[in-house]
């Protein structure tokens, strides 16, 4: 009896540290902010003509991939691009800066998405990103595939991060030397998101156009 | 209802693994796609005119340098003359030798080492690695980085790896602008474990470059080749302008290995509709024929999508062999994270494990995964006991050894000192004694005080600009009473002007003696022969700690 008592016991702490360590797990990879409803249609996100290098000093350009808010709407664990824009903008404004969009259609590649958007942004400044999420803030005198800062797991930012990386874009703009935004890792999102991150990015790099300029973005919100 | 044991199965580690379905039509197959091309080569006055069912005028950038420098054309005809299944065999048998080998398959194409390699099953392949690595000894490599860029944890994790065994250290950036803190802090923390390990850095290829010819490191190996058109010059980059940059660090003394790796064009979009394994042959081709001594492939950072489909794991493991059999040094992979899977992850591991490889790991993390930069690796340092009781277990030489806490107490700590001397000689925000005591002790930044990231970063910034170089890290390390240390960063120096480490699979000893595939060159040819782990080594490795021993009973 002592003994099944014991061995009843056992499983049952086998039980709870198994569901502790997956609660914990889902922790990881879960994003409280985000919110239900998926963006369907681009209502919010209109091609106003083509995209003119700025002048003005105090912009900084959030550059985004060729399938950005059209043929994909959420990154790459469904948060709408919808509130990726709006939180990147909300940051870059924090700072007192304007924030102008692009779209770039000659690379799905977040570097040279980057490149394109800072030589047209007044203050040489731009934030780049891809549809499944991807971040980089690049600025004009880097090499195409140095940064400022980079964001290599997008299933990691959440969109207080995406925020912060529009402040912190607005601050090198403005000549400052912010600290770094604190870097995320979790070594799990590789075999998790991997292949689907491959499968999201052919299907952006279906919509790159070898050649075609930028076009200048509105957005409502 | 729903059954208990697949609800049990449902929440195994392996169902948090991606997965996905072949899509030939995208590239996404491990290998033999059914658009893979069929062997073929013409040559007409001593120039290719036909490679793998393409005439000249069909030639890619890819294929036009492959046809120009990667393929032996003396005994091209021959080879291509014998069947691809026939090639396997000769390749498994262990009579016949890898210079014999060596010199048919450095003769054949691409698509025919493809179609070779389709032939044989794993342990066939691993066969064929315990006889075609270039280098007898087998070794293994770390990564060395954390979440904040801390200098004092990353020089007293280099000093531990370098005690522990590793023969090559390699660290990047959280942020970018890090780097030459980086760089000196592994470099410090490398000569103080183990004199004569080398280090590299990460990074972006113009600064990666520039550290190297300061001096900061001694070897690179982040210059990446694709094997599509499309996603090289995406890049910026063309064949030729990655030669050029391999013969700007040869030029220097400074070694120095390509990197390539199954389903990297997938993960850009750009596949051609080939199979993984196709392709990455092309990278091993190009790598050959930029006269660059050696390769890190087995998939590296695009593993998540070799292993999520049918076979990608086998392909892995022939991408590998393909670089051996073009007498390529071979840095194996098994350096990014792959599975949720304790079992799939060491099963992934033994493929190169087990038959030994120049370096088993191009990256084994010295550090808890949570701090490893590029993104975790398939083994960390919370694995260094599983990993020597492997080694202990199935008497296979993993290139790492038991270590003593006291032992990794003492150096941890020296390293941090030396680097804490370093840093205030050359000017570079302070390294406090109470850093110190926590990087002594670490298992990772979680238990290291904050740095001021912003003051680091400018101190990074004002050290290129001031042009600083190893030979200041060398007087710095001198002036701070880090005799011994300054005289490894030295010899590092000097090893560059002699430059015998730019032969093919070169390691040094703790006497700075090279060990390479010259003098070290892999001699198996089936049981008995070959490298075997015995004697001193053996006894090393033997000793776990924690084993009890009968006479203490």
């Amino acid at each position: 009896m002592a003994e099944l008592n014991e061995q009843l016991l056992r499983s049952i702490i086998t039980e709870v540290v198994a569901e502790m360590s997956t609660k914990k797990e889902e922790q990881k990879i879960s994003f409280k902010e985000t919110p239900n409803e998926t963006e369907t249609t681009s209502d919010w996100f209109k091609v106003i003509g083509e995209a003119k290098a700025g002048s003005s000093r105090d912009e900084v350009v959030i550059a985004v991939a060729p399938a950005f808010a059209e043929s994909q709407t959420t990154n790459i664990v469904g948060i709408p691009h919808k509130e990726i824009i709006r939180q990147i903008i909300a940051g870059i404004e924090e700072e007192g800066l304007k924030a102008r969009i692009v779209k770039v259609y000659r690379s799905s590649d977040v570097a040279f998405v980057g490149v394109e958007g800072d030589h047209l942004s007044g203050s040489g400044v731009a934030v780049a990103i891809q549809s499944k999420g991807t971040a980089i803030i690049h600025q004009k005198d880097l090499q195409p595939l140095s940064n400022l800062e980079l964001f290599p797991q997008a299933p990691l930012i959440t969109l207080e991060t995406y925020r912060a990386i529009g402040k912190n874009a607005a601050k090198y703009a403005k000549g400052e030397s912010p600290n770094p935004v604190p870097m995320m890792n979790d070594q799990m999102a590789r075999p998790k998101y991997q292949a689907l991150s491959a499968l999201l990015h052919i299907k952006e790099t279906k919509h790159v156009v070898i050649g075609k300029l930028a076009v200048e973005i509105a957005v409502t919100f | 209802m729903k059954s208990k044991r697949f609800e049990a199965l449902a929440k195994r580690p392996v169902n948090q693994d991606g997965f996905v379905d072949e899509w030939v039509d995208e590239g996404l197959i491990a290998m033999q796609s059914p658009n893979d091309p069929t062997a073929s080569l013409k040559i007409e006055n001593g120039e290719v005119v036909e490679l793998d069912g393409k005439t000249k005028e069909q030639f890619d950038l890819i294929d036009s340098y492959i046809a120009r420098y990667g393929i032996n054309l003396e005994r091209a005809e021959e080879v291509m003359g014998i069947s691809s299944k026939e090639l396997a065999q000769k390749i498994v048998d262990p009579n016949i030798s890898r210079e014999e080998i060596v010199e048919l398959t450095t003769a054949a194409t691409p698509a025919k080492l493809n179609e070779v390699v389709g032939y044989m099953n794993v342990v066939e392949m691993m066969m064929a690695v315990q006889k075609m690595r270039a280098r007898r000894r087998p070794t293994t490599q770390s990564h060395v980085t954390n979440l904040r860029d801390n200098p004092v944890q990353i020089a007293a994790d280099a000093a531990e790896g370098a005690l522990r065994g590793f023969d090559e250290q390699e660290t990047t950036v959280a942020v970018a602008r890090y780097a030459p803190l980086n760089a000196i802090s592994i470099m410090v923390g490398s000569q103080t474990g183990r004199p004569g390990v080398i280090t590299q850095c990460s990074l972006e290829e113009a600064t990666e470059l520039d550290l190297g010819m300061r001096g900061f490191t001694a070897y690179a190996e982040t210059i990446s080749v694709y094997g599509t058109e499309q996603v090289f010059t995406d890049g910026d980059d063309t064949p030729w302008s990655k030669g050029f940059l391999a013969s700007c660090y040869a030029s220097r003394g400074l070694k120095m290995r390509f990197t390539s790796g199954t389903g990297s064009e997938v993960q850009m979009g750009y596949a051609e509709g080939k199979s993984m394994l196709y392709l990455e042959t092309r990278c091993i081709y190009l790598t050959k024929a930029a006269g660059v001594q050696g390769l890190q492939n087995g998939s590296i950072s695009c593993i998540g999508v070799p292993g999520a489909v049918p076979s990608g794991i086998r392909a892995v493991l022939a991408e590998n062999l393909i670089a051996m059999l073009l007498d390529l040094e071979v840095a194996s992979g098994n350096d990014q994270t792959f599975s949720h899977s304790d079992i799939r992850r060491t099963a992934r591991l033994l493929m190169q494990f087990l038959p030994g490889t120049d370096y088993i790991s191009s990256g084994y993390s010295a550090t808890p995964n949570y701090d490893n930069m590029f993104a975790g690796s398939n083994f960390d340092a919370d694995d260094f006991d599983d990993y020597n009781i492997l080694q202990r277990d199935l008497r296979v030489d993993g290139g790492l050894r038991p270590v003593k806490e006291e032992e990794v107490v003492a150096i941890r700590n020296k390293a941090a000192r030396a680097l804490q001397g370093m840093f205030e000689k050359l000017g570079l925000p302070k390294i406090t004694d109470e850093e110190v005591q926590a990087a002594t002790y670490a298992r990772g930044s979680e238990d290291m005080p904050a740095r001021d990231m912003v003051a680091d970063i400018k101190a990074a910034e004002d050290l290129l600009a001031r042009g600083t170089t190893g030979l200041d890290l060398v007087k710095s390390l001198a002036t701070s009473g880090y005799e011994d240390i300054a005289e490894s960063v030295l010899n590092l120096l000097k090893q560059r002007v002699a430059g015998d480490f730019l032969q093919t699979s070169s390691i040094f000893d703790k006497e700075w003696h090279v060990i390479s595939a010259i003098n070290d060159k892999n001699d198996y040819a089936g049981p008995g022969t070959g490298y075997r782990l015995e004697g001193a080594e053996w006894e090393k490795v033997k000793a776990i700690p924690n084993a009890i021993n009968p006479k203490d009973i």
